[in-house]
C-alpha cells in the first residue's frame, strides 16, 4: 500500500520516524493504561507540567486520573533491574491544561526513559537521541543542555542560602542578569560568576574558563567532555545553556530542552531524575525526555495544494465496472482518486476525468 | 532576510522605548508617520515594530508572534510568561504598593479585602506575610474600591501617588519596584541570537548613558 506524503501530517510522519529511531537503539515500546490512581500525581505534583488533572471515581470507589504525564507511570510500574539499564520508549496521549490555556487538551507525547545504572554512555546516548529526535522535526534545531549538579555545587560554594536559591534559579531561567545583581547585591563574586554562566554562548571552553578553580571544576570537565563528543557529531546545535532549569527535588545532573525554528516554545524536554526514582523507592537512576508532538503541527503547511490528484466524474449511463477499473488503474499509479457524479464544492483536484467523454 | 518582530507597548512608555531603539541605531522612520498602519518595517535593518496593549506584550512574545518586546515588570510578575528577561531599561519606573484610606487600621480577625488587577502579585505578597486575603479582581478605577467599601485596601501601581492623595488614600506598604524590561521569546533567541544580542548591546549603552546623564544632573 502506498502511503502518500500528503496523507500523513507532519506529526504523524515524525511519530513513525521517532519510533524507528528509538527501536534502532534498543528501546522497546512501553504501552500503558490511560488511567492511573490520582494519588500518584498528588504526591508528585511539582513534577507535572500542569497542576490540573482530570479525575473520576472508579467502580470500586478509587479516585482515578486521566494520565497527565507518562514518566511517573513508567517509573512507578517499572521493576528494579539488578545491574544494567532498562530502555523504553512511548507514544501516548496525556491530558492536561497546556500553559497559557484555559481548558484541558488531549496531547500526544513521545519520548523515552533509560532506567537503572546510568553511566556516561547512557547520558551520551540519550542526548544524542534527543538531538536526532529534533532533527526528525526540523533541520534547524538547538538542544540546550545544562547541569544542575554544577549549578548546585557552585551555589553552595558561593554561599547562596536556601531561601535565596529558588528565586535565583528563576532569574537564571530568565537569563535575568539585572535581577541576579539585585539578589546578590551583598555577594558580587556570586553575581559575577552566575551572570557569566548565564551569558555563555554554548561552548565548553568558555564554561571551563568561568568555572576554573571552582569546586565543581571536575564535574564541569566531565560535562564538557560529554558535550564536546556530541558537538563533534551535531555541531553547534548542541549548546551549553545554564538557563535550562528543572525542579531540583526531582532532577539532578544533566537537564536539557530542544527548540526548532518557527515553534515558540521547547518541543523537547528532558533530564536526569534520580530524585523521582528515589521518591518512588526504586533503585538506581533514570534519564529520559519527552517530545511534545502537539507543538509540531505548527510546522504544517497552511494550505493543502490538492485534495485529490484526480476526480473521476461519471454519469448514470456509465457502468460500475468501467468506473471501478478506471479508479483502480489510477490508484495503482499512486494517485489519490475520488469518483463521483458531481464534483464536491471547494474540492481541489489536479486532473478531471469525465468518463462519458473518454 | 529573516525579520525580527518587536512588540512595543502603546502609550507614552512605548514612545520613550522606541526613542531608545532609535538612538541605539535600530530606527524605523515609518513609525513616526501618522497613519493607521499597525506594523512598521525597516527592511535594511531587518526589523519590524508593532504597538500592542502593554499587558499583551508578554503574550505576543511568549507565543512567538514577537521575537522581542518591552513589558513592565508588573506584567511579568503577574502573568509569569515563559520568556527571557534580558535587560532592565531603567525607564517607566514606579512601584506596586498597598494603599488604604488614611485612617485604615487592619483587623487581623478577618480576611483582608484587597481590590486589584494584580491578583497574583497580591496573593504572593500576602502569602509571604501569612495574611489571609479576599481578592476582588477589578480592571480599572481601583482607587474607588476602598472609598465605596468594596475593599479594605488596594494593590496597584503607584507612580507619583497623586491619584491616591486626591482620593484620600495613602501607600501603607511597598511590594515591588518596577521598570520596563526587554523580553525575548526563548525559541527566537536561539535562532536570532546575533540580532537580539546587538539590540541588547545597543540598548544597554543607551541605558548606561541615560543613567550617567541623570546622575550628572543631580
Amino acid at each position: 500500500m502506498n502511503v502518500y506524503s500528503a496523507t500523513l501530517g507532519k506529526t504523524e510522519r515524525v511519530i513513525y520516524k521517532l519510533r524507528g529511531l528509538y527501536e534502532q537503539y534498543g528501546y522497546s515500546q512501553y504501552k500503558m493504561s490511560k488511567f492511573e490512581e490520582y494519588d500518584l500525581y498528588v504526591r508528585n505534583k511539582s513534577f507535572l507540567q500542569s497542576a490540573s488533572i482530570i479525575t473520576f471515581t472508579d467502580t470500586d470507589g478509587k479516585l482515578m486520573a486521566l494520565k497527565p504525564d507518562v514518566t511517573l507511570s513508567i517509573i512507578k510500574n517499572s521493576k528494579d533491574t539488578e545491574g544494567g539499564v532498562r530502555k523504553v520508549y512511548y507514544n501516548e496521549n496525556v491530558y492536561r491544561v497546556p500553559r497559557g490555556e484555559l481548558s484541558y487538551r488531549e496531547i500526544m507525547q513521545a519520548g523515552l526513559e533509560c532506567m537503572g545504572e546510568i553511566d556516561a554512555y547512557s547520558i551520551s546516548e540519550v542526548l544524542g537521541l534527543a538531538a536526532k529526535s529534533l532533527s526528525e522535526i526540523s533541520d534547524e534545531y538547538v538542544l540546550d543542555v545544562s547541569d544542575l549538579d554544577i549549578l548546585s555545587s557552585l551555589m553552595d560554594e558561593l554561599g547562596i542560602k536556601d531561601g535565596q536559591r529558588s528565586e535565583l534559579l528563576c532569574c537564571i531561567a530568565e537569563k535575568n542578569t539585572s535581577e541576579i545583581d539585585k539578589l546578590c547585591f551583598m555577594n558580587s563574586e556570586a553575581a559575577n560568576v552566575i551572570k557569566a554562566l548565564v551569558s555563555l554562548k554554548g561552548g565548553s571552553d568558555e564554561m571551563l574558563e568561568v568555572l576554573k578553580g571552582r569546586a565543581c571544576y571536575d564535574e564541569a570537565c566531565e560535562f564538557a567532555r560529554t558535550l564536546s563528543m556530541l558537538q563533534t557529531q551535531f555541531g553547534a546545535r548542541i549548546r551549553i545553556d545554564f538557563s535550562v532549569i528543572d525542579d531540583t527535588s526531582y532532577y539532578n545532573g544533566i537537564v536539557f530542552k530542544g527548540f526548532v525554528r518557527s515553534i515558540p516554545t521547547a518541543v523537547l524536554s528532558g533530564g536526569r531524575y534520580d530524585g523521582l526514582v528515589k521518591r518512588m523507592n526504586k533503585k538506581g537512576g533514570a534519564l529520559g525526555f519527552a517530545v511534545y508532538l502537539d507543538k509540531i503541527d505548527q510546522l504544517e503547511c497552511d494550505t493543502v495544494e490538492y485534495d485529490v490528484d484526480t476526480f473521476v466524474q461519471y454519469s448514470n449511463g456509465d457502468s460500475a465496472d468501467m468506473v471501478y477499473s478506471t479508479v483502480e488503474a489510477l490508484t495503482k499509479k499512486g494517485e489519490r482518486v475520488l469518483a463521483g457524479k458531481r464534483i464536491p464544492e471547494k474540492l481541489k483536484y489536479r486532473t478531471l476525468i469525465k468518463l462519458g467523454e473518454e | 532576510m529573516d525579520m525580527l518582530n518587536i512588540a512595543l507597548p502603546k502609550g507614552r512608555l512605548g514612545e520613550k522605548v522606541y526613542s531608545m531603539f532609535e538612538a541605539a541605531g535600530f530606527e524605523c522612520p515609518a513609525i513616526k508617520q501618522e497613519n493607521r498602519k499597525l506594523t512598521f518595517e525597516n527592511d535594511s535593518l531587518g526589523i519590524r515594530f508593532f504597538w500592542v496593549k502593554p499587558s499583551d506584550v508578554s503574550i505576543y512574545v511568549e507565543r512567538g508572534a514577537a521575537d522581542i518586546g518591552v513589558a513592565g515588570k508588573d506584567i511579568l510578575l503577574e502573568y509569569k510568561p515563559d520568556v527571557y528577561e534580558l535587560l532592565d531599561l531603567d525607564m517607566g519606573k514606579c512601584k506596586v504598593a498597598v494603599a488604604a484610606p488614611k485612617d485604615f487600621r487592619d483587623n487581623p480577625k478577618r480576611a483582608l479585602k484587597v481590590a486589584t488587577k494584580f491578583g497574583n502579585i497580591a496573593k504572593a505578597h500576602y502569602a509571604s506575610v501569612g495574611r489571609e486575603i479576599d481578592i476582588i479582581h477589578l480592571n480599572g478605577s481601583i482607587e474607588l474600591a476602598p472609598i465605596l467599601g468594596l475593599s479594605d485596601v488596594i494593590v496597584d501601581i503607584v507612580e507619583t501617588g497623586r491619584t491616591l492623595r486626591e482620593n484620600g488614600l495613602e501607600v501603607i506598604e511597598d511590594i515591588v519596584r518596577i521598570s520596563a524590561r526587554l523580553v525575548a521569546n526563548k525559541s527566537s533567541y536561539k535562532f536570532k541570537t546575533d540580532m537580539i544580542d546587538r539590540i541588547i548591546e545597543g540598548l544597554a549603552k543607551e541605558v548606561a548613558l541615560a543613567s550617567k546623564t541623570k546622575k550628572e544632573q543631580i
